[in-house]
Formats: structure tokens, C-alpha cells, sequence
């Protein structure tokens, strides 16, 4: 392992603690909101991956495409979630993951 | 070197604030150190000579998902409930299987052979080349991209205002 020239397995590095970093806040966490900034550490994770490969394949630009596709999902997906956790809050008046219980109340 | 040394400085910007938003006692802070990591996560990017994601990270993330997290924080929380909603158990089996996780897959990158190109085409930036992908290639999922923001910006505002 070469610290001091940065190389495709040190982006790759960084980018597997972010998604163990997301795993954690997906299962440690109980309050919604913080389980979805987890999927976020996790989908940022992802896209690291992509542009770390792109650029040592001698910057492949198919990669970068898919980072951007990948950044409109996660934005997508933070507003449809939070919307459901507004329409959960208001009908359990809690958004702790392990007191909701039921779809309906 | 000094792209070693920016390396070093984006990627612990990333990786500490990471741990901040899982193991913090206050909502608050996790959204806000949830800011530092995307900052962190552009440089690591801009690094990489993806100048146009990174900028798009900023603007998407920083500008929307993230306003979005804090007010799905601010809005889901009673003020009485300070200390209610922080973790009350850390649940160490999950602690210790990420921890297998991470183990494997830093195992996994480290021990492989990657085929790399170590030299970048000599351009001016990227969002030329990106902006004809879009257009001609990928025009296709480009389309239906923009479908899906579409319908689900309606479906969330159904949800949200039921």
C-alpha cells in the first residue's frame, strides 16, 4: 500500500468507509429522517466509485454520465421519502422506526 | 503533492463527518455535518477531473436534498422531545457486522489487481463531452429521467399535502 501517490484503491478505500458509514446509520438509527441521510452516504458511495473508475480508465466519460443520473435518483428519492415521513409523522405523530408499528394507525 | 495532500484533506473532511451523522446524539448536527461530507465528497471529484458532477453534486445535494433532510428533521421533531429521539442503545451486533463488511471489502480492494490508466486526455473540462453524451447516447434515459422527476415531484406533493 502506497500512501503517498494516490492511486484508484485509495478513492476506493474512501468510498467503502462511506458506504459501511451508511450500513451503520441504515441499522443504528431509529428516527427516519436519519435512516434516509444514510441511503444518501450510501448512493455517494456508489457515485465515488463511478467517477474513481472513470478517471483511471483514462477518464471514460459513460462513468461521469452515470454519477449525474445517479445524483437525479437520490434527489428524487430524499423527496418522495420525506414526503412519506411527513404523511407517517402525521399519522403516528413519531418517526422513531421502531414504534411504527402498522401502515394504518 | 499537493494533490496528495488535498486527497488526504477532502477524503478525512468526507470520512469524519460521515461519522458525525451516524453516531451523533443531535439530529441537527448529523444534517448539518451531512453538509461537510458532500462538500468533502465535490473535492474528492473536482480530484477525479469530474469538475461537472461536482458541481452538480453541490448544487443538488448541498442546494436541495440537504434543505429537504433539515426540514424533514424540523418538521417531524417536538421541541419538548430534545433527548427523546437520540440513540438511546447503540445495537452492537450491527456495529460488528459493518464492521465484517468493511473488513471484506477493504480485503477485497486492496488485494486486487485493478487495470488502470494512470494519464487523463489533455481537455479543458468536461461538461462539453458530457453535455453530447447527454444528447445523442444516453438520450434515451436522459428523457426518462426527466419523466420520473416529474411524477415523482407530484406524487410527493400528493403524499405531503393528504
Amino acid at each position: 500500500m502506497d500512501w503517498t501517490t494516490i492511486g484508484l484503491t485509495h478513492y476506493l478505500i474512501v468510498s467503502a468507509v462511506l458506504f459501511s458509514l451508511g450500513v451503520l446509520a441504515l441499522t443504528i438509527r431509529r428516527n427516519a429522517v436519519l435512516m434516509l441521510m444514510g441511503v444518501e452516504l450510501i448512493l455517494n458511495a456508489a457515485n465515488l466509485n463511478f467517477l474513481a473508475f472513470a478517471r483511471y480508465q483514462g477518464l471514460n466519460l459513460d462513468g461521469h454520465v452515470m454519477a449525474l443520473f445517479v445524483i437525479v435518483l437520490a434527489a428524487v428519492e430524499a423527496a418522495v421519502a420525506l414526503a412519506i415521513v411527513l404523511h407517517v409523522y402525521r399519522q403516528h405523530n413519531t418517526v422513531e422506526a421502531d414504534r411504527i408499528s402498522s401502515m394504518k394507525e | 503533492m499537493e494533490t496528495v495532500v488535498l486527497f488526504y484533506v477532502f477524503a478525512a473532511l468526507a470520512v469524519i463527518s460521515g461519522l458525525v451523522v451516524v453516531f451523533s446524539r443531535n439530529i441537527i448536527y448529523a444534517a448539518f455535518s451531512l453538509l461537510f461530507t458532500f462538500l468533502g465528497m465535490a473535492g474528492l471529484y473536482v480530484l477525479l477531473s469530474a469538475d461537472f458532477v461536482a458541481v452538480a453534486q453541490i448544487m443538488v445535494y448541498v442546494g436541495g436534498i440537504l434543505i429537504l433532510l433539515v426540514f424533514g428533521v424540523m418538521l417531524t421533531r417536538k421541541v419538548t422531545d430534545v433527548e427523546a429521539q437520540a440513540t438511546a442503545k447503540t445495537s452492537w451486533p450491527s456495529v460488528v457486522l459493518v464492521g465484517l463488511l468493511l473488513g471484506t471489502l477493504m480485503n477485497v480492494l486492496t488485494k486486487a489487481e485493478w487495470r488502470t490508466v494512470d494519464s487523463v486526455p489533455d481537455i479543458a473540462g468536461t461538461t462539453m463531452e458530457l453535455g453530447e453524451l447527454l444528447m445523442t447516447t444516453y438520450i434515451m434515459p436522459f428523457e426518462v429521467a426527466a419523466i420520473l422527476l416529474l411524477v415523482a415531484i407530484m406524487g410527493a406533493a400528493l403524499i405531503a399535502r393528504r
